[in-house]
């Protein structure tokens, strides 16, 4: 089995978002990007599936600009066997990287294709959804277990209030939540040998799909500030301002 | 323009997340709501009574009764041809499913909206709620799913709807539910329901101590339990107690911060609550600048000291 793993290069998570001053977005120039953490999981899984034996080969792929090349590699020396990048500098939605992707599977033919539940730029949540649906195939979002039986695949989802078990028949779509695992980090001489992994480079117009935006966005602000309100001195006067709220 | 919004529901009864998205699609149109599930004759009179709805689809089958995304999407899909915009709430299950109608339908989804702002525009957050955006739709039909915190709950009586039974293709094959493990809270609320919130973090040391010192608090106030993303990974509680960006999104009346430091990551998930009140011993802890009322105490004192004065 083939496994694909789409990644995202995105915001450092540890960054704090800057909104720019007139409002056309968050201001991304001389910012550290890295691979979207939802997405690191997901090639952790991979590599994990594919040293128990149950898969032969990861193909990362990545869609944006020439940087992403960066955050293929990364996969690369994390355990991905080869990347393909899709290079364009346009922000393209997550039904125009469904699409591509879904050219790239009629392609590829993988088993299991493997992402993270959302991006920590545009948090839509939307990809591997849209995947699954053009692909006509199940899909288990917010994974926290992945088991592979045969030509089937379990997956335990995180949900409101607790896990949910459903079975889906392969190949299939799995999203990634936090618990699913720890990512490993990649060892110098694994980092040396994925700089001599295949990397292909491809256009969206080869695979004939119109990444032309739906959406457009008009502006984009700071959230509303909340204010400090004030300390009180001790629990007694703690107790005070409870009971004044009513709720006690 | 008419809008088609998606009952979450457990087969029997609706769930409160909806009046939020009922509320959001009255801002947009006419509103229809979709009781998608098995046997579920009970939600859809009971969908058919929330103020604001004007007709209720039910489409009873048995595919449809764990709310497999695979079943449910094709369903919604077939049914657009009537309406201009899909809305479902920015829950587990509803996020699950929206993008998958928007694919069926060759459309992009808008996430998590926070407010209307007209027919085709609206506001979401992305970066984790350091920035709202506002985006406007190209689309012929709208997706949407509605963040529960930013709209009013629509009233759940009041409203008279005829239910209309509907019906898609059933059973795609794909997929099967398994099995749901649900954490049994007792009498406690639903966090992401509550009024009142009590949330612990990472100075709580170990589950015991979270226990002893979050719970009668918790049980006094007849409030919901949280934790953050620190407590939840030291193991001190479960996932499913965990606020913030990677968790859930509250806003209740009072949220209460026990030991919580206030990382942006927990910040993104509670801002948003009418009173919050905070109970640190680093009088420098970022969750001052958020709390409207703040005690620097050491919470091993504090807190039992709290529960027994209330």
């Amino acid at each position: 089995m083939k496994i694909l793993v789409p990644v995202k290069r995105v915001i450092d998570y540890n960054v704090k978002p800057r909104v720019k001053a007139d409002g056309s977005g968050v201001d991304l120039a001389n910012v550290k990007m890295s691979m979207n953490p939802f997405d690191e999981i997901a090639v952790e899984e991979a590599i994990r599936i594919k040293e128990a034996g149950k898969a032969e080969e990861i193909v990362a792929v990545s869609i944006g600009p020439a940087k992403a090349q960066e955050t293929l590699r990364t996969a690369l020396a994390m355990g991905a066997d080869r990347a393909i990048l899709v290079e364009t500098d346009e922000e393209v939605e997550p039904l125009a990287v469904a699409k591509i992707l879904k050219a790239i599977a009629d392609e590829e033919q993988p088993g299991l294709v493997l992402l993270g539940k959302q991006s920590i730029s545009d948090d839509s949540n939307q990809t591997g959804q849209m995947l699954a649906a053009l692909m006509g195939r199940p899909q288990g979002t917010f994974a926290n277990t992945i088991e592979i039986d045969g030509d089937s695949v379990s997956v335990k989802r995180e949900i409101d209030g607790g896990l949910e078990t459903v079975k889906l028949t392969i190949p299939a779509i799995v999203t990634t939540d936090l618990r699913l695992n720890e990512p490993r980090y990649a060892s110098l001489p694994n980092i040396m040998k994925a700089k001599k992994k295949p990397l292909d480079t491809k256009t969206p117009g080869d695979f004939g799909v119109d990444i032309a935006p739906r959406l457009t966005t008009t502006h984009v602000a700071e959230p509303p500030v909340r204010q400090a309100g004030e300390k009180v001195e001790d629990v007694a006067a703690l107790v005070e301002k409870i009971k004044a709220l009513g709720i006690a | 323009m008419n809008t088609l919004v998606l009952v979450e529901h457990d087969n029997n009864s609706v769930n409160d997340a909806t009046l939020a998205v009922v509320t959001a699609a009255g801002q947009i149109g006419e509103v229809t709501a979709l009781v998608a599930g098995n046997d579920c004759a009970s939600v859809a009179e009971e969908a058919g009574k929330i103020a604001g709805v004007s007709k209720v689809l039910k489409a009873d089958d048995a595919a449809y009764g764990d709310f497999l995304a695979e079943n449910v999407a094709p369903l919604v899909a077939g049914l657009m041809d009537g309406y201009d915009a899909f809305l479902a709430p920015a829950t587990t299950s509803g996020k699950n499913i929206a993008p998958r109608v928007a694919a069926h339908l060759d459309v992009m989804q808008i996430s998590d909206i926070l407010s209307v702002e007209g027919d085709k525009t609206f506001t979401r957050p992305i970066y984790a709620g350091n920035a709202i955006a506002t985006v406007q739709s190209s689309d012929p039909k709208l997706v949407i799913t509605v963040r529960g915190t930013a709209f009013e709950k629509a009233a759940t009586e009041g409203g008279s709807a005829a239910i209309e039974d509907a019906s898609g293709p059933g059973d795609a094959g794909l997929s099967s539910f398994v099995s749901r493990e649900v954490a049994d809270g007792g009498d406690r609320p639903e966090l992401a329901s509550a009024n009142v919130i009590v949330s612990g973090g990472r100075a709580l040391k170990d589950s015991e101590t979270f226990e002893q010192i979050i719970n009668p608090l918790a049980d006094k106030l007849g409030a919901a339990i949280g934790a953050s993303r620190a407590a939840v990974d030291a193991g001190y509680v479960p996932n499913d107690y965990q606020v913030g960006q990677t968790g859930k999104i509250v806003a209740p009346e009072v949220y209460i911060a026990i030991g919580i430091s206030g990382a942006i990551q927990h910040l993104a998930g509670m801002k948003d609550s009418k009173v919050i009140i905070a109970i640190n011993k680093d009088e420098d802890a970022p969750i001052f600048q958020v709390a409207d009322i703040g005690l620097v105490a050491d919470l091993y004192n504090a807190v039992p000291e709290l529960t027994n004065a209330l």
